[in-house]
């Protein structure tokens, strides 16, 4: 590799987005402090030129940096997730931080220095780069979870993150180095053959998949690598969980998808009832565990650890041997709604909180649908969505992912999934219960900034359950024979 | 093209209650009246849209009519996901039901509902799209859209506007009903994926599924609707919904939400899977008679009247299901023609009961007596109503379940006779609970000073009444045309259940 290579054509978009977030680091210097919606603004417009740019770079040749990255159709279908994720952060944000006596240039950076891994990570087709895009991913979100200065559990949330991220970075580190004892490469594509050409040494392999697995597990939040989840989720800002939970799991997901089924591809029969039953267990425990709980804050924590579950299953749906166009779409489709939904849903989770990390019980959302009721309207579309109710994009991501299971022929798993949806009926249907059924005197905050990203996020929740062909559309052009 | 679909007359019947909603939404909340009438208004509209419909059907052809056919998704790869509308004589007196309840429901609940008024009609009009859309879908994909989009609406009716109990209540009804749906919705993607097609008719053309495979299947759907009749031992959600729900809720939920299931078996159990039905037959019929004596045996000590009414649609309901899996012409056109029955007289019990309920703020029974004195039109309509409810010929309920009895006795899928004979016990168990009621309510001298001044209807509640007695009347005495309109369609169903009889008996 030489710096030659660093312009190749299909590096634009990362490389694109790194300058502006450097360039913005230096340019926030100059912006005046009771001004820094401007950085916010200037943020939105990188992101959006990166948008661009993806668009404008689709169709390159995929290979660079001597076959290290890789970015083809299913990278760039997420690096649009990513940046309509960044996007939809940095508008939740703009108030946010301003109420809470937060905001500093740099949180901007630090969102899209996070995209950055996650774009890396999308890409990745060598073990090393899995590994660099993990920790460019991660070490912004350990700064953002202790955003909150001088509050104890903010601090709290990042230290844990933190020290769990660690261990788990190096369960990842170990395992790469087993497969690479095993197989002499780091390179996905050369570890695969070498997997084929019978060369490699099977209990260091298999060693070496299952560390893999906890690392990447940890970043997605599976069962049992779970634990972190809820804590960290509770004592962050609220707008930075919303990115975690979107965000984080999309970039941990594109690498499992990645490294399962390109390097591990050979010996797919082995892993893949893991997944299953990983998936199986996500869904479960997620599910029961978000029944009980009474913060608002919690009960997402334990929601999105479902919704791990639920993509994973289409980790699972490739099924007996390549990960099928159709399985890798319903992923891409699943993560594309319920990053609108879940970004709304924290939308309203703000609007409804006073100041930072307070009135997060569910309680608190007592009488809602009285008080504002536009705002109590898109929260119903948003919870049903979540549940996975028709007309929502929620019902059309559930339908496609257990279609693809099924396809596959994991029928068992397919039910795991619609049980552990009427489970989770019971705690969505309980906010909804609180907002109309109960009486209270709840005060939501709406700046339009948030109002703006609640109202584009609950219209693409409705409108692309009701007619998501051209999203779909997306997906399918994008994703098609890769794997 | 576009233009066409949003115009053709399946698409407005569905969809027009939409309007109404739309202009709801910028109506503001104080002026009540105006929300009432635009929301009433909206509703009676969509009947005369359905009524244009009825004018376009031909019920010699029985095939699907008025068709509309629009590609909706594609998953890539998988099969493609149509917006499919259409009807036939199964499904039009189901979907003239509907039409004509709401408005009457709607009109019956403008005094009893008085908070919140906007929110309520916005709620019901989006039921009654989801409704009309479940008869209506020939698409999987899109009847389970319809199917589950109805449990909303039915939510907050009874979650909001119900009785002490509501919130309990309302989200039993939602997890029980979603409980059978999502066995359902794996049935659906199965179909979708190994026949590729999630289009009814084309399913229906195709066949072809192994029998065993159908037993798997038919089990799934049977989940789904089972629950929603509710059949016996399915059916406890029933009665904490009705008693709960506002007055109009239980009149929609008795009225045309329990067809969905028995209109579900029609179409997808008998026609898509016709061995397997055969199959399960008399363990159908089985349950369908236990539901008939068994909602009988609890409607008769009840106290509450809503309780009772409520324990009476098992009953009922029964009847329904033991004329559909008679698997013959008889049974089947019976237990449509019951369904229609059914909407109709306890429809007009719920309104009745919440006239009174309205007027003395309890429906236990003992706390009246001799209310035919006090109120002598209410109690008359009153009595004619429990006579259809428990099928005195002349009136409706006797056309219905006699047809049904009569096919249930000559039915080769049941093979016996002792299915008909118990649900005939069912007919003297509901002439017994219905009578007790009445003579508990209305007979004997008025023992509690409070009904001493109850006024008797006004022109409102008469408005809302006298439709549905005409119509009890009207089949009572000529259901020909009600046949008629059913008659090719279930002819063309019974002849393919009638081949496959024959092979399964040969």
């Amino acid at each position: 590799m030489n710096l030659a290579d660093l312009t190749q054509m299909v590096l634009r978009p990362i490389g694109f987005l790194g300058l502006w977030a450097s360039i913005l680091l230096i340019v926030d210097l100059w912006i005046p402090k009771d001004r820094k919606t401007i950085t916010g603004w200037l943020t939105l417009l990188g992101l959006a030129s990166t948008a661009i740019v993806v668009a404008y770079t689709t169709g390159e040749d995929p290979v660079a940096m001597g076959g290290m990255v890789k970015a083809d159709g299913f990278a760039y279908m997420l690096y649009y997730i990513f940046l309509l994720v960044a996007a939809l952060t940095v508008l939740l944000s703009m108030s946010y931080i301003e109420k809470n006596n937060i905001e500093r240039g740099e949180f901007y950076s630090l969102i899209l220095f996070a995209t950055i891994g996650m774009m890396g990570m999308a890409m990745a087709n060598d073990m090393i780069v899995v590994f660099v895009a993990l920790e460019v991913l991660s070490i912004p979100l350990y700064v953002l979870a202790g955003y909150l200065r001088g509050k104890a559990e903010s601090e709290e949330s990042a230290m844990k993150y933190f020290l769990l991220g660690a261990f788990a970075s190096a369960f990842l580190v170990y395992g790469i180095a087993l497969v690479f004892g095993a197989t002499g490469t780091t390179n996905l594509e050369a570890i695969s053959a070498a997997i084929e050409g019978g060369a490699a040494n099977r209990a260091y392999l298999y060693g070496g998949i299952g560390l893999i697995l906890v690392g990447l597990g940890f970043k997605v939040a599976t069962v049992p690598f779970h634990m972190w989840t809820p804590d960290v989720y509770e004592g962050a800002p609220s707008v930075v969980t919303a990115f975690f939970s979107v965000g984080a799991k999309a970039g941990g997901f594109a690498a499992l998808l990645r490294v399962l089924y390109v390097a591990f591809e050979p010996v797919t029969a082995d892993w893949a009832p893991v997944i299953a039953i990983l998936s199986a267990l996500t869904m479960i425990f997620g599910n029961i565990s978000a029944i009980t709980q009474t913060s608002i804050k919690r009960m997402l924590a334990y929601s999105s650890i479902a919704h791990a579950g639920y993509i994973l299953m289409a980790g699972v749906a490739g099924g007996q041997g390549a990960l099928t166009d159709f399985a890798a779409s319903a992923a891409a489709f699943y993560l594309v709604g319920y990053a609108f939904t879940n970004m709304g849903t924290w939308g309203i989770v703000m609007a409804v909180e006073k100041e930072a990390n307070t009135n997060n019980e569910i309680a608190s959302f007592a009488g809602l649908g009285k008080k504002r009721p536009m705002l109590a309207m898109a929260m119903v579309v948003l919870m049903l969505s979540l549940t996975g109710l028709p007309p929502t994009i929620g019902f059309v991501g559930k339908f496609y992912i257990f279609t693809a299971a099924i396809d596959a022929g994991y029928m068992w798993l397919a039910l795991v999934g619609v049980v552990t949806s009427l489970i989770s009926a019971y705690y969505y249907l309980r906010v909804i219960i609180v907002m109309y059924m109960q009486d209270g005197d709840v005060e939501a905050d709406l700046p339009w900034t948030l109002s703006l990203a609640v109202g584009l996020t609950t219209i693409a929740t409705f409108v692309f359950g009701v007619i998501p062909q051209s999203l779909l559309n997306i997906g399918n052009d994008l994703i098609s024979g890769i794997f | 093209m576009f233009l066409q679909v949003l115009t053709a007359t399946l698409t407005a019947v569905t969809f027009f209650p939409l309007l109404g909603v739309l202009v709801l939404l910028f109506v503001p909340n104080e002026r009540e009246d105006t929300i009432r009438w635009i929301a009433i208004g909206t509703a009676l509209i969509t009947f005369v849209i359905s009524l244009v419909m009825l004018g376009q059907y031909n019920a010699a052809d029985p095939n699907m009519q008025l068709e509309v056919l629009l590609p909706w998704m594609n998953f890539g790869g998988g099969s493609t996901i149509g917006f499919h509308l259409g009807i036939d004589g199964i499904s039009i007196l189901l979907v003239l039901l509907t039409t004509f309840l709401i408005p009457l429901a709607m009109f019956g609940s403008w005094t009893g509902i008085t908070e919140r008024v906007k929110e309520y009609y916005i709620f019901f009009l989006l039921l009654e799209v989801g409704m009309i859309g479940v008869f209506l879908a020939l698409d999987l994909f899109l009847f389970y859209v319809f199917w589950e989009f109805t449990l909303v609406p039915m939510y907050f009716l009874v979650g909001i506007w119900g009785g002490k109990q509501r919130m309990y209540a309302a989200i039993k009804f939602f997890l029980y009903t979603m409980a059978g749906s999502i066995l359902m919705l794996l049935a659906i993607m199965w179909l979708g994926i190994h026949q590729g097609t999630f289009d009814v008719v084309e399913l229906i053309a195709k066949g072809g599924i192994d029998p065993s495979t159908q037993r798997w299947l038919f089990l799934a759907f049977a989940a789904a609707f089972a629950i929603k009749v509710p059949m016996f031992p399915l059916h406890s959600w029933l009665p904490d919904a009705h008693v709960q729900a506002p007055t109009a809720g239980s009149v929609i939920l008795a009225g045309v939400m329990l067809k969905l299931g028995t209109y579900g078996f029609v179409r997808f159990n008998l026609s898509m899977f016709p061995e397997a039905s055969l199959h399960f037959a008399p363990l159908m019929a089985t349950l369908a008679v236990i539901g008939i004596i068994y909602g009988a045996i609890v409607s008769y000590p009840q106290q509450d009247v809503k309780k009772l009414v409520a324990y009476s649609s098992v009953s009922h309901l029964g009847f329904v299901m033991l004329g559909l899996f008679a698997l013959n012409e008889q049974g089947i056109q019976g237990a449509i023609l019951q369904m229609v029955n059914h909407g109709i007289s306890t429809g007009a019990l719920f309104l009745l009961v919440g006239m009174v309920y309205e007027r003395r703020h309890t429906r236990d029974m003992n706390e009246y007596g001799g209310l035919w004195t006090v109120m002598p039109v209410y109690g008359t309509l009153m009595l004619i109503v429990s006579l259809s409810s428990m099928g005195l010929p002349g009136l409706n309920g006797f056309v219905g379940e006699f047809t049904i009895l009569l096919g249930a006795f000559g039915s080769e899928a049941l093979g016996s006779n002792i299915y008909a004979i118990f649900a005939a016990a069912g007919v003297i168990l509901a002439a017994i609970y219905m009578l007790t009621m009445f003579q508990k309510m209305f007979l004997g001298p008025v023992t509690n000073e409070k009904n001493k001044n109850l006024e008797d209807l006004n022109w409102r509640e008469l408005v809302v009444i006298i439709p549905l007695l005409v119509l009890i009347f009207w089949i009572g005495l000529y259901p020909a045309p009600f046949f008629n309109l059913m008659g090719a369609s279930v002819d063309q169903l019974t002849a393919s259940l009638d081949a496959v009889t024959a092979v399964a008996l040969r």
